[in-house]
Parts: C-alpha cells; structure tokens; sequence
C-alpha cells in the first residue's frame, strides 16, 4: 500500500511538472500581454515594466523562475489587479464553492432519488421519461439554458435576480444579506443542478439496475424484507459504493468554479475571475488558476482511488 | 401425513423478444409435512423457476406465473396481497440458493443479514436478534461465532458462507425450506457436510424440504419423493426406491444409467444423446421424442399425459398409455 | 432465466455469414427501439435542414437590408431577422452547415487518433504505450476549457483568416478530445489480448498485423462507433461554446454558438429573443437527439458497456 501511493505521488507530481511547463508556454505564446495591451502607458514606461516583470527574459528562464516562486508558495502577483495571486484566490474561491458546494449536493440527492426509482420501474413510462429527461439534461449548452432561464425567470417574469450576489448598491446586513445571496443564487444553482444531473442519474440508474440483478438482492427479497429495505439498505448501499470514486473528480469542480456560469451570472467566483482576466490578458493569474485546477485534478484522482480502497471491504484487504 | 403444499396446474411463462417461454408448463405435486421432495431435471427444465414460483419472486417485468394455485397450509400463495405474501418468506417459507459466494450482501456485515429476518418476523429487538444470530451460527457449525458475525462474506468460504445461508434461512422456523441445488457450487466433503445439517434440521423442526437438484446421488440420499422435470413438465414422480428401481420413462431411465455407479467400471458412462429443445419451438409433442430411443410416431404430433402406473409412480410417455389401452 | 444477449466476439476469416447476420440482427433491434429510431430521425431532419434547408430560402445571398432590420417572426420572416436585416430561419440552417460539419469533422479526426494511438499502446504496450499515455495523462489533467480558450487566443492572435477558423477549431477539439478515447481504446485492447480467443491467435502464430487486424480491431468497432457518435454531440457543444465567447469560429462565418453571442447585447437580449433562442435550440435538439441514437445504438453493439 505505500509503495504504491509513493509510486502514485511520485507520478502526480512528474505529470504536475509536465503540466505546468506546457500550460507555461502556452500562455507564453500567446501573443500580446497585459502591458501591450494597455494604450495608458508609454512605450518608456512599457520597456521598464516588462523589466521588472522580467517579460523580456527568455521563456525556459522565465518559466524557471515562476517555478520557484511556486514552490515557494508564490504564484505571482497579478498586473492587472495588482495583488497576489493566491490572496485573490482566497478572496473569490468562496464564492464558487458556496455555488458549487450546494449544487453539488442538490444534484448527488436528486440524483440517487430518481436513480434508484427508475431502475426498480425498469422499462415503465416513469423510467422512459427519466431517460430522454436525462439526455435533454446531458445535452442542453449550459450557456444558453443560462441565458434562456435569465430570459424567462429574471427579465420577463422578475421572479429571480438575473446576476450578481447582491443588489448592486445593497446594504443588507444580517439575516436580509443571507436572504438576498440565497435568491441571487438560485437560478445559477438552478443551472448547474441541471446540468450535472443528466450524467449523474444516468451512472445511478445503471449501478442500481445491475446491482438489483444480483443474487444478494435475490436473498433479501427471500427472507422477507420490506421492498424499500432491499432497495435502500441492501441495492443502494451496493450501487453507492463505486460512486465514492466520484467525489474526487467533484473536487476541481467544488473549488475550480465555473467558467460558464459564472461568467452568464456574473456571479463573483473564480471563474469569472478567470474569464475577466483572461480578456486582459493577466498572465500570472491565468497560469496560477490553470495550475490551481490541475492540481485538484490530480489530488482528486487520487483520493478518488484512496476512498475506493477504503470503502469497499472487498478491496480493503488486498 | 397432512399435505403442506399443494400445487396445482401451475404455469410460469416468460415473455422474451424472440417469444413466450414455459419455463413451468402445468405443474401439480405436492409437499406433505416432514417430507422431502426432490425435483430433478437438467439446468433450464424449469425446476428453479418452480421455487420462485412458490416464493412469489418470478423475475418481473419478464416472468409471469400464468396459471394455476399453490395451496400452502390451506391458503392460495397466488392469491395473497404483496403484503402477506412478503411476511411468509423468511418465516414460513425460506429458501436456498446455489451461489452461497454471491447470495450474501458484500458490503453488509454477516451478523446483520442474519438478524434481519428475525427483527422483522419475529419482532426481536437488536439485542436479542443479535444473540439468537449468534446461536444459529453455533448451531450450523461454525466456530468463533462472534468473529464470524462482525466479519463480511468475502472473507469466509464457499461452505461456510453456505452454512450461513442456511442459518438465516432456518432462523425463523420454517414450514417449508427450498434448497435450490445448494451443494452444487461446493466441494465434495463439504457437500456432504450440508445436506447432513439439513437432513438433521428437518429431523429437529420437523420441517419439509423442497430440494431442487441434478444431482441424483444428492437425490438418492435426501429424497422421499421425486419429481422429473423436462422441458417445464412433469414427465416422472414417485416415491424415491420405487423411481431409482423401476424408473419407467425414458428420460429418468437415461438419468439413471448415466450416473456412475460405484464398483461397477465402465468403459464408457452413458450419456443421454441429442439436447434439450429448444423452448421457443415446441410444438405439440412429447418434448423428449427426437432424443429417446423408444420414440414412436404418436410421440411427434402429440403430448402424453402423466398417468398413475401404480406403485404410487405416474409417468407421462406414450409407452404406457399404449399398454394401458391394451390390457 | 433473464436471457442474456452478450456479443460474441466478432471472427472474421471465414465467417462472413454469421458477421452479417450478426450486423442483420443489430440492425433490427436497432429499429424495435423506437427511443433511438426517433433520435435518428431528429439527426437525419437536423442534417436535411441545415444542408438542403437554404436550397429553398430566398434569403440565402445574406444581402444587407435596411429596410428589414431587426423584424420579429412573421409570415415573411419565420424567425424574424437580424440588425442587418438577414433573415434568421435561413442564417440557422447555414449556421447549423458550419456547426454540424465541425462536429463531424472534428469527430472523426479524434477517434481517428485516439483509435489509433489507443490500440497501438494497448497492444504493442512498452515504450510506445508509456510515451502516449503519458502524453495522454498531462492533456487529461490540465482542464479542457481554458485549455480551448488558450487555443482560442492563439488563433485570434495569429489573425488567422476567418474563412480558416473553423478548420482550426476542429483541430483543437480533437487535440482536446483523443486522450480520453485513447485510454479507452487501449483499456479493451488490454482486455481482448486477455481473452481466449486472442490466446488461440498466438498459439497459432499469427503475425502482429494480422493479430491486431483482423481479430483486435474488428472487436472494438462497436465500441468505436458508439463513442464517436456521443462524440460528434459533445464537439457540437464544445464549438457553440468558443464560439459564443468569440473564441472559435467568428463571425461572419455563422455557427449555433456565435449566433448565441447576440444575446451578450443587452437590447438583443432581453427585447429580441428570436436572435439567439433558435440557434440555442438547434444546438439542444440535434445533440439530444445524437446523444438518445448513440445510447440505443450502444445498447444494440456493446450491451457490455452500458451505463
């Protein structure tokens, strides 16, 4: 067990390695930056930023460098909102997490619900019906079921605030600040719930349905257990099992925030820090966000497969 | 002896893409208490789909039983509600499986299996389920009882995970206990190791077994009386030494000389020839005529019937209709 | 008693008769399911619009028209028209030509990859499998957006002509796309070169080639033909996402998703919806409806892989 997480960590960081000279010159190449871009500063002042931003430096030297910093635990500091990068990240990562944090939950408990009921009603209306619903979920383009809902919830009906995570020029403290983030919230939560439930079901759906075909279900059922018993106690302890491998791909999710949504909703997240930045061209920001997720990428491969080994006594011995 | 079960024209279709099969194709027999009935039969002749029938758990959508009752001690299994039918089994009705590695809940501790039954038919709280669990895997020979409670299946044997199926299958006191070919999937001295303990429950509760098997030495030594199945249908019952001596239809006559008897070394068994046929295709027939050797034409265009041949044997095959009608 | 409908491996030499029965007998269970039959049919009408639709549009020349600007739908114009007056019924269908052919392509050029690179690491294994997995793995963990915006950037820096965008927007989609079809080609390699049947080939002492032809490959058509049509709706999406970030193919090539971008005008937005809802639905009904066909079409070739 640990030669093999050595062996697993030695590899995470090698490919992390791999990752972060490819995503570094990447950014590199693309032309233009933050201080070309900017038409306030003079072709002086240019020359001496880039020096101090060591721009001018070749890109291996330049890389080198960032590196360091990194494993210092510097990301660089941001040009375009001059602060550090990672108190950035503290200052927006919240946000995203609190909006991932409760969609994540809504879609995994919808999800298992509708999951398990249409696979014990195999092949009724009710399962069909799930079935093209969960397609239409894993089809729609989240950008335009964002816009079509603010269209209809926000702008024509006024039910919901259409973005942001307050009232712009709000005051509200207390139980009414609460309030207020929980109805700006909700069509993005509304969004991202349906989004991540098609896929989800689905992977219930089909655990359960092989899983009721086993011969323990058989067993349950013949010594009299009560329907919901066998379905919730035996079946779904069973068809939960392997989706323990699915929280740790949820991790770049919960805290790598959503480009998309955030971006239509402009809600204050990390992704729409990312998106706000990558216009301008903010290169320290761009790479340490990239890196950021590639690494919760990474860690959540892992404990996916850690958590798999902890939880099914079957894998636990070996 | 009073009848415990009795079934009567019972018929189990299951309706696939390519057609309607009878896997149970009018079946009667019956169970009397303290008695062991064996159905024996190849795999597919409908002897599984028999027990599922009588414990309500036909795989649906799919299977159906289409027709006929199962009286167990006076009521009607088939006409009962979901509700009632779920609270007789475990209790009065248990069953067996083959596959004792894939029959226990992997990720449920065995303890907890055993107790479940007992909480929700006899209404034991977890302390006292907890301690008659105990005493039942005491009772189906297992040392180390409290180990063996807090342990999962996986790390237990084939036997002894058999041991434990029947220890919650016996746990509530049965009637009636199905034993769907449960030595089939063990070795051999473990075999004989479980059907002693079933033999030696029964003895104890007075209980019966309906004991589903190819296996005609298993048969030999458990039975009082047997059923032969082919192809969903009855086609030989009797009492057990009147069926291994006089066996009349030639398909248990097959049976019979294909198993190896002991001290007596052939220089090739004997083997049945030809296959089952299939079930999608049969046409109004004896099913068993284009592998038997004493088929004759009235054998191809219709069924016989299973009739009394005296001696408390029936048969169902055209030799002995003829030789009726001719006496 | 549940009959169990498993694939035998597919043979090829010498039993040509049993292939095509095989490939008969998944053609009819295909069409007894009437979930899939009606994605098909979706798909098939979705292609027919954008590809022959515009042959009967008297708009199709895009001439500027003042004199129609910004029209709700009527009988006129269907779906109304745009702020320079286009019409927006015709402009769907030629966007739909655009966005339905970078999916295709795309499609085909990442399993073509993918296929290839994933059988060859899974069969020959050794160096070339470490040296593409582990390329494989590095795509893999960095995240697939920014990734595209990256590429996306790229392109507008380089001022690549418009005219070019779309190709490159393919490119990038397969770039993005083959490792995960890699790993799972290879994955069933792995397990084919396992089986039985496959031990019998070496036993008979069957080339490399002919090993990996004509017993391996044919194995995992099915698979390959499953995954590359989901493949082709989730390329459709990816491209109506650059595109309506203004990151893939830019106007005045018109796609789905750069239709979608005059919703980012707050006017268009809010008081004109029939400029950007019916590219959006376009996008949702040809991918759910490629999405309902490839999972019956998985279930008539790989009931193993259902999930």
């Amino acid at each position: 067990m640990s030669t093999y997480l050595t062996k697993r960590l030695l590899y995470m960081i090698i490919i992390l390695f791999g990752a972060s000279l490819l995503i570094f010159c990447l950014y590199a190449s693309t032309p233009g930056d933050f201080i070309t871009g900017n038409i306030k500063l003079t072709a002086e002042r240019k020359a001496e930023l880039r020096e101090i931003y060591g721009l001018n430096k070749p890109v291996l030297e330049r890389y080198g460098l960032w590196m360091k910093n990194a494993l210092h635990g510097d990301f660089g500091y941001s040009l375009a909102q001059q602060k550090p990068v990672l108190q950035l990240f503290n200052d927006y990562i919240w946000n995203s997490f609190l909006l991932a944090a409760v969609s994540t939950f809504l879609t995994w408990v919808i999800a298992v619900i509708i999951g398990v009921v249409s696979a014990y009603k195999q092949y009724s209306w009710f399962d069909t019906l799930v079935m093209v619903a969960i397609f239409a979920a894993m089809s729609l383009p989240s950008f335009f079921i964002g816009l079509f809902l603010i269209k209809i919830l926000a702008v024509d009906l006024k039910w919901l605030p259409p973005g942001g995570i307050i009232t712009t020029g709000s005051n509200a403290t207390g139980w009414e600040y609460i309030k207020e983030v929980v109805r700006h919230m909700a069509l993005p939560v509304i969004v991202m719930t349906l989004l991540g439930l098609g896929s989800l079901t689905r992977y219930f759906r089909s655990n359960m349905i092989d899983v009721l075909r086993q011969d323990y279900i058989r067993t349950a059922r013949a010594k009299g257990l009560r329907e919901r018993k066998v379905l919730f106690t035996h079946a779904l302890r069973n068809a939960l099992l392997p989706a323990i491998t699915l929280v740790g791909f949820e991790l770049p999710a919960l805290f790598g925030g959503s480009l998309i949504i955030e971006k239509i909703f402009n809600w204050p997240g990390i992704g729409q820090l990312y998106m706000q930045s990558f216009g301008l061209r903010d290169y320290p920001l761009l790479m340490g966000f990239t890196m950021f997720i590639a690494i919760l990428t990474v860690i959540g491969t892992l404990l996916s497969d850690l958590l798999y080994r902890i939880a099914d006594p079957r894998v636990r011995l070996q | 002896m009073n009848n415990l079960m009795r079934i009567d024209g019972l018929s189990t279709h299951f309706f696939t893409e390519d057609g309607e099969v009878k896997a149970v194709d009018d079946v009667s027999f019956r169970v009397r208490e303290g008695e062991t009935v064996c159905i024996v039969g190849e795999s597919g002749c409908g002897k599984s789909v028999t027990a599922m029938s009588i414990m309500g758990l036909v795989e649906s959508p799919g299977g159906k039983v289409t027709s006929g009752s199962i009286e167990f001690q006076g009521e009607d299994l088939l006409q009962l509600d979901k509700h009632t039918l779920r609270s007789m089994r475990g209790h009065e009705l248990a069953m067996i499986f083959q596959e004792p590695m894939s029959s226990l809940n992997p990720v449920i501790k065995i303890g907890e299996q055993i107790m479940e039954p007992l909480r929700v038919h006899l209404k034991l709280n977890k302390k006292e389920a907890r301690a008659k669990a105990i005493e039942l895997i005491s009772q189906v020979g297992i040392s180390r009882p409290e180990q063996i409670a807090d342990s999962y299946p996986h790390e237990l044997s084939g036997g002894m995970l058999q041991r434990i199926m029947i220890a919650i299958a016996i746990s509530c006191g049965p009637k009636l206990l199905i034993a769907d070919e449960p030595t089939t999937a063990l070795d051999v001295t473990i075999q004989a190791q479980i059907l002693d303990m079933l033999r030696q429950f029964k003895a104890d509760s007075g209980m019966s077994i309906l004991l589903i098997t190819h296996d005609l030495g298993v048969v030999a030594e458990m039975a009082d009386y047997v059923i032969v199945m082919y192809s969903g249908k009855i086609v030989e019952e009797g009492e057990v030494v009147e069926l291994f001596s006089n066996p009349k239809h030639p398909y248990t006559r097959g049976l019979l000389k294909s198993k190896p008897v002991i001290n007596q070394r052939q220089e090739e068994l004997y083997s049945i020839p030809g296959q089952v046929p299939n079930p999608l295709e049969l046409a109004p027939s004896c099913y068993f005529h284009d592998r038997c050797e004493h088929c004759m034409p009235v054998c191809r265009s219709k069924q016989p019937v299973l009739q009394d041949v005296g001696n408390g044997q029936k048969v169902s095959c055209w030799l002995y209709e003829e030789a009726l009608i001719h006496a | 008693m549940a009959v169990n409908s498993s694939l035998a491996p597919v043979r090829r030499a010498g039993a040509a008769s049993g292939r095509s029965s095989l490939f008969r007998q998944s053609v009819r269970r295909l069409l007894h399911n009437k979930l899939a039959m009606s994605g098909f049919v979706v798909v098939l009408f979705m292609f027919a619009l954008c590809f022959v639709g515009p042959l009967f549009s008297p708009y199709t020349d895009n001439k500027i028209n003042m004199a129609m600007m910004n029209k709700a739908p009527g009988l006129k114009h269907w779906l109304g028209t745009d702020a320079l007056g286009r019409d927006i019924l015709t402009r769907v269908m030629q966007a739909g030509r655009i966005s339905l052919t970078v999916g295709l392509a795309s499609m085909v050029l990442s399993v073509f990859i993918g296929a290839l690179l994933g059988a060859v690491a899974g069969y020959y294994r050794g160096v070339a499998d470490q040296i593409i997995m582990r390329v494989a793995d590095l795509l893999l963990t960095i995240p697939g957006l920014p990734l595209l915006f990256i590429f996306g950037a790229l392109l507008s820096e380089w001022k690549i002509p418009t005219d070019y965008r779309m190709y490159i927007v393919m490119l990038m989609l397969s770039i993005v796309n083959w490792p995960g079809m890699a790993r799972m080609v290879r994955g069933q390699m792995l397990s084919l070169r396992e089986r039985e049947f496959m031990q019998a080939a070496v036993v008979l002492g069957l080339r490399d080639r002919r090993k990996l032809f004509n017993h391996l490959l044919p194995n995992i058509i099915p698979l390959l033909i499953v995954m590359a049509t989901l493949n082709i709706g989730g390329a459709i999406l990816s491209e109506s996402v650059l595109s309506f970030f203004g990151l893939g193919v830019m106007p005045p090539t018109p796609t789905w998703g750069n239709m979608i971008d005059a919703a980012n005008n707050m006017i268009d937005f809010q008081q004109r919806p029939w400029l950007w809802i019916p590219p959006g639905l376009s996008i949702f009904a040809t991918v759910i409806a490629i999405n309902i066909f490839g999972d019956g079409l998985r279930d008539v070739l790989d009931p193993k892989q259902k999930r």
